[in-house]
């Protein structure tokens, strides 16, 4: 803008970023299209056409070229590349020739506005992001010679402004604060320069100019403190008297005033920087408690979840809540005349919350709120996390402290199960015992079946958690740490031997996690029948594996090896990806619109005596209506189905005289389609990350698998010690679960710092680039907290897998009306109690939601407290930001998955209707 | 009988601690510029050495370990023998379970396996001598109603305080503040002596405490 008021003439070529900045402010623009990462010269081509003849014309003052090929070729191949070292020597020569041309009178800049991470990325604040060259060139002898005065080492960008505003001879811009570079003026004001302004000339234009902004802000704003603002005032004042009295006397000023209207320049530039990092304690304190009183919300949620399910709290705290919202908008529109929206829905939230909490306080049983029942070791190891979020090292080494929590959490069940006793088969019973210590004793073969079980997944949990730590990527503050090689894409990979064993790597360990899944699926019978879902499971899974191997191969060849498949190549890397979401996309709407992985044979009975079946003698009365009848009928119902589960043949003397009702697939009728969901997401979520995370994300599956076995386990174990109250999911696995997300955002190569995230995973799929934002923004989301998601969607597992592992028998079956049987019963057992199975659900949701909220808490405090902490920007405030994120993208997805379960119920609850009829008449 | 057993223990333990205790002022004699920071695995073995002595000299000598069967010098071989195998399986036990925590694979695995074999000593060494090599009698005796006599519930104790401080002394490393004590695995080693010493003297005053409660079956 000076440059156009003053009438000189601005030239620009490159970037057409630029001419969508400053539209029509150019006197001439060759603008040229950017956004395509993946295009290496176009711009630069342009540039090189272009500039020669407009250096030789005459009708410029600034002329702006901007080279965007170093930065395309960072991003897509990172710095240590043979095409990065063949674009900077192509700037070299560039460079030299500009030299060549350059006329007496012109200074030549070439500057980067960025640098780049080890990957080539930047956006983040770490040094390597934020330094960046500066390089200074005029034919003319425009600085003295080396050495005679002190070249600073680093300059802040700041300084660039007024320093080529006073050398092209306009006014410095009014808002900059930033400090004239003297090496770049005479020492002595020799006229012979072309700007003629000598060092304490243009720092005293400078001083006065960021005198005068500083006095018109504070007027203005009144965020600088007072004592700062008077004594830059009074030091301001001091050199302008004395600069005055050196002009007057026409002698030229001291270096002692140089010096210190240097130092006054910098003491406004961090009076302004400290000022401008402000925080408004109150609502940050509101906003904490907000946070508590949610988790605590949380919390008492999952304790009374029975209650609340049974009785239906949550009309009137969520009108109440809309209420005060709304009394708090029009308080504000009337007071101040303008709304601010925070205050609006934070005192909404907080209403609904505490209205909420003061009605459960009144239905809350007393007994339960003992304190010792939150003396837990899963939730000392959840305050310890928490703890950890407090200190800057243990953030750092977050990765590392997160597996050691979550590998003392594992190691800890088996140890806890043998202090009770339960690990090991008990002695033969002893006759002095009295006998109702133990009711019912699981025997002893089966005790000993599953602690060899448990510790075998314990095995595999810890050698997953241990090789997952070899994933990690590495922070700036890390000093010696070396990132991970699997994290880099293939086609950086130079060695052509390790590439192959690379993809070799992630193809088998693809193909072993979809067969892993097949197996789960066909092993409990959840592939027989023939439905959609079922057709997803077994081809639309295998086609998305085989494109995705395909795409993986496209993509990381090296780009001169086929050039003449060169389109082919381009094609197939827009296509492969695509075809692959679009199949996993599919897949995931055939298995929302279908659900059910039930095979149901009907078989007309063997003999025509099955035909005339004796009235069941478990209707009892017709009289009641036919809802209560259903809720009877399908204990009984399934009774009988069950007898055919999972075993293919059926003895013909079973079915003699019963219904002929052969269902496979359904005692896992609710986990099946979870698993499923979580399979497909978990390739989506894979496409998106580098290819060497193939392996990761199998042990991913594996650690998500044992920790589901060891939850199971421990849960069958010491069925019998606790008597099975509803479906309830103890904290200990809970915990570990969201640790296990946390674990693998960081086994994914995953960090909690703006320079670590993965800006690759716009790409895939769209090699182009994008015109929007929300796409790509989308898709770095799924990429950065895809642990996250596939543990949130996967959390209702933790409720079914200790029924799908049961053991035969192991369960006293008190509840009346179900006669004793040895038969699995499974997942059936939740549709025996509809309203324990979703009070189960609900505190497994809220433990879950919980023990997240927690965490963000945590570093919501540690931002809170530590704010002016030196490492608040670089760790704490990150963190912060990854962490909520985290949580609200976790939160989302435990609802999806709690709607999927949801959705399945609604179908089991179908297929039973319509089988009733046919059966029980 | 209560208070002879207890005394007894109690004397025991005061025994193994100011073995600890000597293994820390002695070698100051013998070692130039001993420090427990500067030379640590010289004080790791020797308070390992001293207690593993003092131990077994106490539970010899006071009779403690399980009856032996048959008395033959062959019999008595073999369980030595398989005493020995235990201790040193127990030290390549802990040494897996140190390196998966998170200790560094290659490097210092001289100090990692220092670490397992004090771990070995101050909880292993303590089952062999108390209950033998019997790994059946050693699962049974870390559940909440294994213990058969007062020195099963002073192994309870005393293991369990040695493997939390090697646990809780690893918390401290990650942080930034550049102390001698955060170096690997002096912080560890520092937290299981501790806990071991506080395990001693706990165990007497717990179970004279709770000797209303304690009801132990004949074995």
């Amino acid at each position: 803008m000076q440059l156009l008021i003053h009438c000189k003439r601005v030239v620009f070529m490159g970037d057409d970023t630029w001419v969508s900045l400053f539209p029509k402010k150019f006197h001439r623009s060759l603008p040229f299209p950017s956004f395509n990462v993946k295009d290496l010269h176009t711009v630069d081509n342009g540039i090189l056409q272009n500039i020669y003849p407009t250096m030789e014309g005459d009708d410029w003052d600034v002329l702006i070229a901007h080279f965007l090929g170093v930065d395309h070729c960072g991003h897509r191949f990172g710095p240590d590349h043979p095409a990065m070292a063949e674009k900077l020597s192509q700037m070299d020569g560039v460079i030299r020739s500009v030299i060549k041309r350059l006329k007496n009178d012109t200074l030549l800049v070439v500057m980067g506005d960025h640098g780049m991470t080890d990957t080539g990325d930047h956006g983040g604040e770490s040094q390597k992001e934020t330094d960046a060259a500066l390089f200074l060139y005029s034919s003319s002898p425009l600085f003295p010679a080396p050495g005679s005065q002190v070249e600073p080492e680093v300059v802040p960008q700041t300084d660039l402004v007024p320093t080529l505003a006073l050398l092209l001879g306009v006014p410095i811009p009014y808002s900059s604060v930033g400090q004239v570079l003297l090496p770049l003026f005479p020492q002595n004001g020799s006229r012979g320069v072309p700007t003629g302004l000598s060092q304490a000339e243009a720092l005293w234009i400078n001083v006065k100019q960021v005198s005068r902004f500083l006095e018109t802000y504070s007027n203005m704003a009144k965020d600088i403190p007072p004592d700062s603002l008077s004594q830059l005032r009074a030091d301001f004042s001091n050199i302008s008297s004395q600069y005055l009295a050196a002009v007057h006397k026409g002698h030229l000023p001291s270096p002692e005033l140089v010096v210190s209207m240097q130092n006054y320049l910098t003491a406004v530039r961090e009076t302004c920087r400290a000022s401008w990092a402000r925080f408004n304690p109150f609502k940050m304190a509101a906003g904490l408690l907000i946070l508590g009183v949610a988790c605590m919300l949380c919390y008492v949620l999952s304790e009374l979840s029975h209650v609340v399910i049974q009785q239906g709290l949550l009309k009137l705290p969520i009108l109440s809540g809309l209420v005060v919202g709304l009394v708090v908008a029009a308080g504000q529109l009337f007071l101040q005349g303008y709304l601010e929206l925070s205050w609006c829905v934070g005192a909404a939230a907080l209403s609904s919350e505490v209205l909420f909490l003061l009605r459960t306080r009144g239905v809350s049983p007393k007994e339960r709120w003992s304190p010792s029942g939150l003396l837990t070791l899963a939730l000392l190891v959840l305050f310890l996390r928490c703890a950890s979020l407090l200190s800057d090292s243990y953030v750092i080494y977050e990765g590392n402290v997160v597996t050691f929590l979550l590998f003392t959490l594992s190691v800890y069940v088996p140890l806890r199960l043998n202090w009770d006793g339960l690990l090991v088969p008990l002695p033969p019973p002893d006759t002095q015992k009295p006998p109702r210590l133990l009711p019912t004793v699981l025997p002893s073969s089966v005790v000993r079946r599953q602690a060899t079980i448990l510790l075998v997944w314990l095995g595999v949990l810890v050698g997953s958690l241990y090789l997952s730590l070899s994933f990690h990527n590495c922070r700036e503050e890390q000093g010696t740490c070396q990132s991970s090689p699997f994290l880099s894409p293939l086609s950086r990979v130079k060695n052509n031997q390790l590439r192959n064993l690379h993809y070799v790597i992630s193809v088998g360990s693809l193909a072993l996690s979809g067969y892993l899944l097949y197996r789960w699926l066909r092993h409990y019978g959840n592939l027989n029948c023939i439905s959609v879902t079922v057709f997803s499971a077994c081809f639309l899974i295998p086609l998305a594996c085989v494109c995705m191997g395909l795409h993986w191969a496209v993509s990381a060849t090296p780009e001169d090896t086929f050039r003449n498949l060169s389109e082919l190549i381009g094609l197939a890397q827009v296509f492969l990806p695509r075809a692959t979401f679009c199949l996993l996309g599919f897949g995931l709407l055939l298995l929302w619109v279908d659900p059910m992985t039930v095979f149901l044979k009907l078989r007309t009975p063997l003999n025509s005596r099955g035909t005339s079946l004796p009235p069941p003698k478990y209707r009892a009365s017709t009289g009641i209506s036919p809802q209560a009848e259903l809720h009877h009928l399908i204990p009984q119902l399934y009774q009988r189905i069950r007898h055919s589960l999972e075993d293919g043949a059926t003895e013909s003397g079973e079915t003699d005289s019963r219904p002929a009702v052969e269902a496979y697939g359904l005692g896992t009728v609710y986990s099946a389609p979870l698993v499923l969901l979580c399979g497909l997401l978990g390739l989506v979520l894979l496409l998106l990350h580098p290819e060497g995370m193939a392996l990761a994300f199998l042990l991913l599956l594996l650690e998500a698998g044992a920790m589901l076995h060891i939850h199971a386990c421990s849960a069958n174990l010491s069925s019998l010690h606790k008597h099975s109250n509803g479906f309830s999911v103890p904290w200990a696995p809970v915990v570990s679960w969201s640790l296990a997300a946390a674990q693998f955002f960081h086994a994914t190569g995953h960090l909690p710092t703006f320079p670590s995230i993965q800006w690759g995973a716009a790409f895939v799929g769209f090699p182009q680039g994008h015109t929007g934002t929300a796409l790509p923004a989308s898709l770095v989301t799924l990429n950065t907290f895809s642990s996250h998601i596939i543990f949130a969607v996967g959390c209702p597992l933790l409720l079914f897998w200790p029924l799908v592992c049961e053991v035969r028998g192991t369960r006293p079956t008190c509840s009346a009306g179900v006669e004793e049987s040895e038969d699995a019963v499974m997942e059936m057992r939740l549709r025996e109690n509809p309203q324990k199975f979703s009070s189960g659900l609900l505190e497994l949701a809220a433990r879950y939601l919980f023990v997240n909220g927690a965490q963000v808490f945590a570093s919501v405090c540690a931002a809170a407290i530590l704010r002016r902490h030196l490492m608040v920007w670089k760790v704490f405030a990150p963190k912060l930001m990854f962490e909520a994120s985290g949580f609200i993208v976790g939160s989302v997805f435990v609802i999806l998955g709690v709607a999927m379960v949801m959705r399945v119920d609604i179908s089991v609850g179908g297929l039973f209707k319509k089988l009733l009829p046919q059966n029980s008449r | 009988m209560w208070d002879v057993e207890i005394r007894g223990m109690a004397s025991a333990h005061a025994i193994v601690a100011s073995s600890i205790f000597m293994a820390t002022v002695m070698p100051a004699v013998f070692v130039e510029n001993f420090s427990v920071y500067g030379t640590h695995m010289v004080w790791l073995h020797c308070v390992a050495g001293s207690v593993a002595v003092v131990n077994i000299a106490v539970f010899w000598l006071l009779g403690i370990s399980p009856p032996t069967k048959k008395n033959t010098l062959s019999y008595k071989l073999n369980r030595l023998f398989r005493s020995c195998l235990y201790f040193l399986l127990s030290c390549l036990f802990f040494h897996t379970v140190v390196v998966l925590y998170g200790a560094p694979l290659l490097e210092s695995a001289l100090e990692t396996f220092s670490l397992a074999v004090l771990l070995s000593t101050l909880t292993t060494l303590r089952c062999l001598c108390i209950l033998g090599p019997n790994v059946q009698a050693w699962i049974r005796v870390f559940s909440r109603d294994g213990a058969m006599s007062v020195w099963d519930t002073s192994l309870q104790i005393t293991t369990g305080c040695s493997v939390i401080g090697a646990w809780l002394g690893a918390l401290p490393i990650p942080l930034d503040w550049d102390r001698p004590w955060q170096i690997w695995p002096i912080s560890c080693t520092l937290g299981a002596t501790t806990g071991f010493l506080t395990g001693l003297l706990a165990a007497p005053v717990w179970i004279h405490w709770h000797r209303k409660q304690l009801t132990y079956k004949l074995k």
